[in-house]
């Protein structure tokens, strides 16, 4: 009896195991459930966090074998997924400047095409795996370090119960030209300035596969000083068009977007995030947000030792025409 | 069943190579399968390549896969970060270089005619772009060795069996990393030193399935699968809003 029941476990095992598919546009074969887990794992801390997870599921897709051109575009596909759901929730509660979307969104656009541009230029000189992990280092040790500062911040302040402090807006952004009123943000302000972020989000986006909310969301709060209400829906909103121009632009010049791997993502991420999204509603939220800095400190860590390390091997091979 | 075939082909060539028709051509081979499928679950594959000869001698056979222009980039440390900084470029580098013969082959043939024949991956014949460059030799070395660490270029001949003296056969590897195209094998009879017979076969790799059709697509057709990724995502995104939205 014991027997049967260890060889059906391991027959159940080697087909969980065993059940590998072939993703067309990587040209590598992964299992399934993998995948599914890492769209799910970093759906879930998107819902606790509230960031897209797009920086932590790029050097997954890229460890796990991914070449990471195809993670990088295959990315923002799945971002446009994620972000429909997600804006869909705050459009119904009103939660949306389209206003100051739009004109963030063109800046986005502009950014964006830039981003893909430079993609393909850095993939021609064999440098494209280098920018994408000097961003990542440089973006990840940043928002790690923000995080930690802020829930220490906010961990203090819930002991001493202190209101956060007010930020001026600055004085030169208003003598800035092209001045337009927001309503829902309760703003009035140059165009220049939502537009100029959106174009270096943009950028940086295209490069790095992500939605670039990690970005969006403080630049908007800290500099632009927008309703906090109104933040997450319009930066939704933007990142929506943003990533399906930057999608468009990746299959069109690059070939690198992969439809099948960026379908099974938005199924693991989708459930994750809803997971998550009722785990944050109980859990202490300071507490996991500070543990959540120092697992993005230490992958920026691992990063930065893998560029200055000496490398295994000192050569690449580039074969021309074809090949990520 | 593979087996059973691969015997009786075997017999109806040895029967063949016993025909004064056929004792013309010094050496007669074929594979089994001249066409290998990728498809989803693609693990690699194994080719027999099976023949005979018009009397005793000994094989080699020099499989190639289709040739490209490769770069070779070299990583040096600037300012404590490693960058790819010197690339040096090689055409005619094949994709994927297999050997197989009856004996070690500094037995069967000088060295000279071993490079003419470019049998052994030392004897390739990889063009570089610039062939004064110091480092010319060094990058190619590195070139191959990144292949052979892939499986690409195999170091180890594999073994060509005889049955008695006339009939040969040989299983070729095919790694799950090949990539496509027409592969070219070669074989050649040798004697005393010297190439006496020699026959090529094609080989074809392409890839069959609905996976090909997704990569044909989106090779073909950029700016559509681009906006097929797009809606299929917005949909996606639409469904799970749907789903999750009244719980």
């Amino acid at each position: 009896m014991k027997g049967k029941a260890v060889t059906w476990a391991t027959a159940i095992l080697d087909w969980f195991l065993g059940l590998q598919i072939y993703l067309p546009i990587a040209e590598v074969a992964l299992n399934v459930f993998l995948l599914l887990g890492l769209g799910a794992g970093v759906g879930v801390l998107s819902g606790l966090f509230g960031v897209g997870g797009g920086f932590l599921l790029t050097p997954l897709l890229i460890f796990v074998g991914v070449p990471p051109a195809v993670a990088v575009a295959t990315q923002s596909n799945q971002v446009v997924a994620s972000s429909v759901s997600g804006v869909l929730a705050h459009w119904a509660r009103g939660n949306v400047d389209v206003k100051m979307g739009s004109v963030m969104l063109a800046g986005g656009m502009l950014g964006s095409s830039v981003g893909v541009l430079l993609f393909t230029l850095l993939k021609t000189l064999g440098q494209i795996d280098l920018v994408i992990a000097i961003a990542y280092v440089i973006t990840l040790s940043g928002i790690g370090i923000m995080m930690a500062v802020e829930s220490i911040r906010a961990l203090r302040r819930v002991r001493k119960s202190m209101a956060p402090k007010k930020l001026h807006q600055h004085n030169w952004a208003q003598g800035l030209p092209f001045k337009m009123r927001f309503r829902k943000s309760r703003l009035y302000i140059s165009a220049l300035l939502p537009g100029g972020i959106g174009f270096i989000v943009g950028i940086m986006s295209a490069l790095m596969g992500v939605g670039g909310a990690f970005l969006l969301v403080p630049a908007m709060i800290y500099l632009l000083g927008m309703a906090t209400g109104a933040v997450i829906g319009t930066s939704l909103f933007q990142i929506i068009f943003v990533q399906a121009w930057v999608t468009f632009w990746q299959a069109n010049t690059n070939q690198t977007v992969d439809i099948l791997l960026a379908l099974i993502l938005t199924i693991g991420g989708v459930v994750g995030a809803q997971i998550g999204g009722r785990l944050g509603a109980k859990l202490p939220g300071e507490q996991l947000r500070f543990l959540m800095a120092i697992v993005i400190l230490v992958t920026a860590g691992g990063l930065l030792y893998q560029l200055v390390a000496h490398p295994a091997d000192l050569y690449t091979i580039v074969i021309a025409g074809g090949g990520h | 069943m593979k087996a059973v075939t691969c015997i009786l082909a075997l017999a109806l060539l040895w029967v063949a190579g016993l025909r004064p028709a056929g004792a013309q051509a010094p050496l007669i081979a074929d594979l089994d399968d001249h066409l290998i499928a990728i498809t989803t679950g693609f693990a690699g594959a194994d080719v027999l390549l099976f023949g005979t000869t018009d009397g005793p001698g000994d094989v080699i056979v020099v499989v190639k896969g289709p040739t490209a222009d490769v770069e070779v980039l070299r990583k040096e440390r600037v300012g404590g970060i490693w960058i790819n900084r010197k690339g040096l470029g090689y055409q005619n580098v094949p994709a994927v270089y297999m050997l197989a013969a009856s004996k070690p082959l500094d037995e069967l043939l000088p060295e000279d005619q071993r490079a003419y024949y470019q049998m052994g991956i030392e004897n390739i014949r990889m063009v570089p772009v610039d062939p004064r460059d110091s480092d010319s030799k060094t990058f190619a070395g590195a070139l191959v060795h990144a292949k052979q660490k892939t499986g690409l270029f195999s170091d180890l001949p594999a073994r060509i069996l005889f049955i008695g003296d006339r009939l040969f056969r040989v299983n070729l590897r095919v790694p799950s990393t090949v990539p496509t195209g027409t592969y070219l094998a070669e074989v050649y009879l040798v004697r005393d030193q010297k190439v006496v017979g020699a026959q090529t076969t094609p080989l074809v790799i392409s890839k069959i399935g609905f996976g090909a059709d997704i990569y044909d697509f989106a090779h073909r057709h950029g700016a559509a699968y681009g906006v097929i990724a797009i809606l299929v995502a917005l949909f996606a995104g639409w469904m799970a809003h749907l789903a999750f939205r009244r719980r």
